[in-house]
């Protein structure tokens, strides 16, 4: 069990041992989002470049195009919403190698509040031509999505929650673009999730077990692009889907299944997130009980779809 | 040191590439003038002589960098590179086509010889600034040139550029401000105010050149439309690509130069020139109207 924004650290500065090209730009957070660990280890390619975000989106284009291969370190929400011109125009557009990492992501934020939480940015970030979005769950698949990243020739958006989650994964995890996981089979409802989120729904899968209820689960760390074949597939082996993530209900993964579904079965689907509100400063705990995305209560709400 | 001789080779390169702008606005039915026109002479300097630059080869790795920060004037990038052989002339016909290389805004995916895309403004100096600095980082010599404009540089993002390169110390990085006082719409005139255009100068009676130079540019003021100020200042902030200070090149400049009835106007912005007014332009430029 090790926070995702550790593994963000400790995976750049491993991979800037053995790849010169990676650079880390940092806008005054580093110590959040643990880029430090990255200044530290690689000082001449630790690239502080103030709080000035779009600027930072501008060097990083650049730099890409004499062949480095930045990463950007910032909060989620600076990217989506302060700097989305630059990503739009200047990264997604010309399809520019630049790595976006995206911390604190979600609602747990580190008793921050809303002005800190980004619950749009699945939604904004789909709905942009070339980009590729990934979410990883735990540790393990965060360091194989970094470095997967890192690998890949084009512009990516990682999103990375800021707090450890139990592992779900181990070091025998690999990565396939678009590949979506399923990890628990079940015949009544199948939850859909992305994120540490998932962890969640493992274990109201085990809650519902209980309760005689088949929960299946599939997690999807490659929102864009994303294997819709496998989504189909899994849906129709139950009559209830479900879509769960710590994301505003509309245009993000519920609005991605709904998608797919609705084209393609149909099949009911009901999205779990954050409706049409914002967040509050709070301790983890309150934030998943006031938006219902403990698994107690995700038990609880499928308890009541399915009966 | 270039010579007077060099300079009517030059003002005759302008003279024709404002034509093609011109011409081929009105032939596609939409696009800028002004903008184009004010930068045009600044253009024809970098791409004749002081970039190191291969139509050719435009991916050459050494070449110089330009960036048209100003994307909506990309008519008239197009039209001297176009004088340059990056391209035929005769492709211009394409430009806001459908399936063209020449968008209406520079478009890198489309066009070889382009750096980046621009378009939505302000942006284009951050990304000069990463090609500078990533030259700084690979020990590269080449030097990286971004044109903004006055009306653009009412953006926040270019102000973070303009903050954080001369903390990087990187003189092989020039910004050359096409100041040429009129923006799309803009602010009237003040009672009694005159001015080179028909509307307020977005910076009246700010001292830029003692901020730029305050948060640490070499700044170099020129008439951006006469070729003997133009050469020198460009090749002089080339020449200190290795000192510690990035170079800021104030080009005085008027909207719509080159044609009496485009100049200083902020209308011709963006407006397409009638068949009688193109034959005046013509005139006005010395172009012999088979050229069209």
């Amino acid at each position: 069990m090790k926070a995702l924004r550790d593994v963000f650290g400790d995976t750049l500065v491993d991979l800037g041992k053995t790849n010169p090209n990676v650079v880390v730009l940092d806008a005054d957070l580093a110590n959040s989002t643990k880029a430090d660990k990255f200044a530290v280890a690689h000082p001449d390619r630790f690239l502080e470049m103030g709080i000035a975000e779009q600027n930072f989106v501008g060097v990083a284009v650049g730099l890409a195009s004499l062949g480095f291969i930045p990463w950007l370190s910032s909060f989620t929400v600076f990217f989506t919403h302060r700097a989305i011109d630059p990503i739009r125009m200047l990264v997604a557009q010309t399809h520019a190698n630049v790595k976006i990492g995206a911390a604190y992501a979600g609602l747990m934020t580190g008793l921050t509040g809303k002005t800190h939480q980004d619950v749009q940015d699945i939604a904004i970030m789909r709905a942009m031509p070339e980009m590729t979005v990934l979410a990883p769950a735990d540790a393990a698949e965060g360091e194989a999505l970094i470095r997967w990243s890192t690998e890949y020739d084009g512009p990516v958006y990682l999103r990375l929650a800021r707090d450890a989650v139990p592992d779900l994964f181990d070091k025998k995890y690999r990565f396939t673009l678009g590949k979506t996981i399923m990890l628990r089979a079940g015949t009544d409802v199948l939850m859909i999730s992305t994120g540490p989120q998932t962890v969640r729904c493992v274990e109201a899968a085990d809650l519902l077990a209980k309760e005689r209820i088949s929960a299946g689960v599939l997690h999807v760390p490659s929102i864009k692009p994303v294997n819709k074949e496998e989504i189909v597939s899994a849906a129709e082996k139950v009559k209830l889907v479900v879509t769960v993530e710590e994301h505003t209900i509309y245009g993000g993964l519920g609005g991605l299944v709904a998608e797919v579904l609705s084209e393609a079965l149909p099949r009911k689907v009901v999205r779990f997130g954050i409706e049409d509100r914002w967040g509050e400063s709070a301790p983890n705990d309150y934030l998943l009980e006031r938006f219902q995305m403990s698994a107690p209560r995700l038990s609880e709400r499928i308890q009541k779809l399915a009966g | 040191m270039s010579s007077e001789k060099d300079y009517i080779e030059l003002e005759m390169l302008a003279r024709k590439g404002r034509w093609l702008a011109i011409s081929t606005v009105a032939g596609s039915g939409a696009g800028h003038v002004g903008g184009p026109f004010s930068a045009m002479d600044i253009l024809v300097a970098l791409y004749f002589r002081v970039m190191k630059i291969d139509p050719k080869e435009p991916r050459m790795p050494d070449r110089d960098r330009f960036i048209l920060s100003k994307g909506h004037s990309s008519i008239g990038q197009y039209c001297v590179m176009a004088l340059r052989g990056f391209l035929p002339i005769e492709e211009l016909k394409t430009f806001d086509k459908g399936g063209s290389r020449l968008q209406g805004h520079p478009d890198v995916t489309r066009l070889p010889g382009l750096e980046t895309s621009t378009g939505s403004l302000g942006q284009g100096l951050s990304v000069g600034l990463g090609i500078a600095l990533g030259a700084r980082l690979r020990g590269e010599k080449f030097h990286t040139f971004v044109m903004i404009g006055d009306g653009e540089l009412q953006e926040g993002m270019i102000w973070e550029a303009l903050h954080i390169a001369p903390r990087y110390k990187l003189g092989n990085l020039t910004a050359i401000l096409d100041w040429n006082g009129l923006q799309q719409f803009g602010w009237v005139l003040a009672i009694n105010e005159t001015h080179r255009g028909d509307r307020r100068d977005p910076w009246s009676g700010i001292d830029l050149r003692g901020i730029f130079e305050k948060l640490g540019w070499r700044c170099i003021e020129i008439n951006g439309h006469d070729f003997a100020q133009i050469v020198p200042a460009l090749e002089a902030a080339k020449a200190s690509g290795e000192s510690d200070q990035p170079t800021m090149v104030i080009a005085h400049t008027v909207k719509g130069k080159g044609v009496h009835f485009t100049e200083g106007k902020h209308e011709w912005h963006s407006k397409v020139a009638t068949r009688d007014e193109l034959k005046v332009v013509a005139q006005e430029l010395g172009i012999e109207e088979a050229m069209a």
